[in-house]
């Protein structure tokens, strides 16, 4: 293949019409990675918004105890759009997104394996969200009953909207499997001559561990939905007690892909922190193949703990001493993790620019989560933190400061590679310490509301807790508007700023160069 | 040489997935069989009655079994133990009756399912009577009383002293009709 024909690849994909339908085709008939992965970047910003203000409806109610602002029944609808969306709309699309743009040019390869599957499992995406938005406006409202979808609340109980959430949820689950099956085949069959599996960037192993653990659990999920399905119209009686079924068999199916599910939104951010430590270190990762190990290891611990989210449904006892021992399990791999980082920025030459900023803060604050979590796994503890706000601060910790600080982290670094310009600096720390200083306002205080007794998922409460719930509400107003910044900041380097080439970061640091940017064209 | 190793890693991955789907389904099977096995989650046959009592009384032991009876979800029906609970002897054959009214005016069939907590005693309560063994069927204000006659294992483990046995009644009138 000579050099001429490599260089039109990165360049390929429909050209751009005139006028609105020249602009649709080009975005719809795409096959392009970049194109696409823009696409779900973007669908993933949009969504964090809209979830973002679901929350920030949530946090009203609760500034003050009684009813004040919201119906109780829409404050559980919000609730339960605002998990689901997070989930399904925002942190899993803005990770397929980063991996449609990063995979093909880290391993050397002209585009993803399967172009056109791949345009597919993205379209699939916002109708599915429509679908299921459309929920809130149908009569009797939309989903109550929190994302875990527990039955009978979501079969003998629920809205009528609840089929098109059902119908949703396939959809979401088709499009992350295609998706998943893509990146397998572009990372196992495209790689660059040279580049054996020891050598891929840790981005794309997470990725790839990533896609495996997805392939086995969404068709789980949407075998559970369709149980519910059946149960509501077909009569079938799965989890129904009076025909013979067991409503707790929905949890075990339920967190059987649930707990996996963590490690798919967690994952792909060990590997964004594994790509922007070194470099900003300008050290090479500590322990590569640790952390390859490492992740492995997570990813086949996490199919056998699914039940400590259920020690209190009367689990026999040697069954909740063996999940217990499981979960705890877990936190060695994810130790060495957190070990490793910190070793790579040990007598590192670091600098602290936003995505630095961003991922040293991840560091520290999902090993915070993480160590709640151990608390958590403790069965005679867990009785008393079940169901409460100590559950939400710590999973919050996790995803919040945990994954969400991670895609800013990665969105930072790469952006000025995706755009050629480079973002502006003094926003982007603005940014980083309004929201690492209000994302402590908001969820520090939870741990305490939980220990204190406050339920999760009631849109009231004791009055005792009513100045620790302002202080909650206080912070989710200043976290979420300082996101405005992060938006604001995006289109304005999508727009323009100062030039830089694709070795914006590496001409600060020793880098990767080769294997990452310019491996399509000096390997083929 | 590309197209067909992706084309092999398409159809492998899709019978993955399609592997995985079919899993989801067969948890049913697998759970509800690990429990009755296990004897764990308080699982017991609906249907099946025992033999009458063949076993010796241990007069040594003594075993209080508790009763407890709910209404799913809005039933309208008047659902108690006449007898809240009895302490009786491994091996001894024990006879009660719970009190069922329909407080409704129309006709209704209800099923009764049973729980035992700990789950582990699940296995050695046996029945000889249950009114849980089959659909139970009052007009409008109508009332019974229906008999429950069982007896607890001798082999159950030396730590189970309590067991409660609880009874919810559903309402499967629309299901059956």
């Amino acid at each position: 293949m000579n050099p001429g024909t490599a260089v039109t690849y990165h360049d390929h994909g429909p050209e751009q019409g005139r006028g609105f339908i020249g602009f649709a085709k080009r975005w719809l008939y795409t096959t392009n990675h970049k194109d696409i992965g823009t696409l779900y970047l973007l669908m993933a910003l949009l969504n964090f918004f809209l979830a973002g203000g679901m929350a920030l409806l949530i946090r009203i109610e609760l500034f003050q105890p009684g009813h004040r602002f919201l119906d109780p029944n829409f404050y559980n609808v919000m609730t339960t759009m605002h998990g689901l969306i997070m989930l399904f709309g925002v942190i899993m699309p803005a990770f397929t997104g980063m991996a449609n743009w990063q995979i093909p040019m880290m391993i050397g390869a002209p585009d993803m394996a399967l172009p056109r599957l791949n345009n597919w499992s993205f379209w699939l995406l916002p109708f599915a969200f429509l679908l299921l938005l459309s929920t809130i406006f149908q009569a009797g409202g939309g989903p109550n009953f929190g994302w875990t979808m527990y039955a009978p609340l979501s079969t003998k109980y629920a809205p009528p909207s609840t089929d098109f959430m059902i119908f949703a949820v396939h959809m979401m689950g088709i499009s992350s499997i295609m998706g998943s099956i893509n990146i397998i085949a572009t990372i196992l069959n495209m790689r660059a001559p040279g580049m054996t599996m020891m050598k891929l960037p840790m981005f794309c192993w997470t990725w790839l561990v990533t896609a495996f653990l997805l392939i086995a659990i969404m068709p789980v999920l949407a075998g559970a939905v369709t149980m519910m399905l059946a149960d509501r119209h077909f009569g079938t009686s799965f989890f129904e007690a009076a025909g013979g079924g067991d409503p707790v068999l929905f949890q075990h199916i339920f967190w059987f892909f649930g707990h996996p599910e963590v490690y798919v939104l967690v994952l792909p951010a060990f590997g964004v922190i594994s790509e922007v430590i070194p470099t900003f270190s300008r050290k090479r990762l500590f322990g590569y193949s640790f952390m390859v190990y490492a992740t492995l290891c997570i990813a086949i611990l996490s199919f056998i703990v699914w039940a400590h989210h259920m020690f209190t449904t009367g689990i026999p006892l040697g069954a909740e001493l063996f999940f217990m021992y499981a979960t705890m399990l877990i936190s060695v791999p994810t130790g060495i993790k957190v070990f490793n980082w910190t070793s790579t920025m040990f007598r590192g030459s670091m600098t602290f620019e936003t995505p630095m900023l961003f991922a040293v803060a991840f560091v520290f604050m999902f090993t915070f989560g993480g160590l709640t979590g151990l608390m958590l796994s403790l069965v005679p503890a867990d009785y008393q933190y079940q169901d409460t706000y100590f559950v939400v601060g710590h999973f919050h910790y996790v995803l919040v400061p945990g994954v969400v600080f991670a895609l800013m982290a990665g969105a930072y670094y790469w952006l000025p590679k995706w755009t050629g310009h480079m973002y502006n600096e003094t926003l982007g720390k603005w940014h980083f310490w309004l929201s690492t200083i209000s994302v402590n306002i908001l969820f520090f205080p939870m741990h305490f509301l939980g220990l204190a007794g406050m339920p999760r998922r009631i849109p009231d409460y004791a009055l005792q807790f009513t100045n620790f719930n302002q202080i909650i509400s206080i912070g989710a107003f200043i976290f979420g508007f300082s996101q405005l910044l992060f938006a604001w900041n995006v289109i304005k380097t999508i727009r323009g700023g100062v030039k830089v080439d694709d070795r914006v970061w590496e001409r600060i640091s020793w880098a990767r160069v080769d294997t990452e940017f310019t491996s399509a064209l000096s390997f083929i | 040489m590309r197209k067909s190793q992706h084309r092999r890693l398409l159809i492998l991955l899709s019978f993955l997935t399609l592997g995985m789907f079919g899993f989801g389904f067969a948890l049913v099977p697998i759970y509800n069989s690990l429990c009755k096995t296990l004897g764990i989650n308080g699982k017991i046959e609906l249907t099946k009655a025992e033999a009458a009592n063949p076993l010796d009384i241990d007069q040594k032991r003594r075993i209080e079994v508790e009763f407890v009876a709910s209404n799913n979800n809005t039933l309208q029906w008047f659902f108690y133990p006449k007898t809240s609970k009895v302490m009786i002897h491994p091996g001894e054959t024990a006879k009660l009756e719970f009190y069922a009214e329909n407080k409704t005016n129309h006709r209704m069939i209800v099923q009764a399912i049973p729980s035992i907590t700990p789950g582990i005693a699940a296995k050695y309560l046996k029945k000889t009577e249950c009114f849980c063994f089959q659909q139970q069927q009052l007009n409008g204000h109508e009332a019974m009383n229906m008999p429950l006659i069982f007896h607890v294992d001798p082999d159950l483990p030396e730590n189970v002293r309590t067991i409660t046995l609880a009874y919810t009644l559903f309402d499967v009138t629309d299901r059956l009709s």
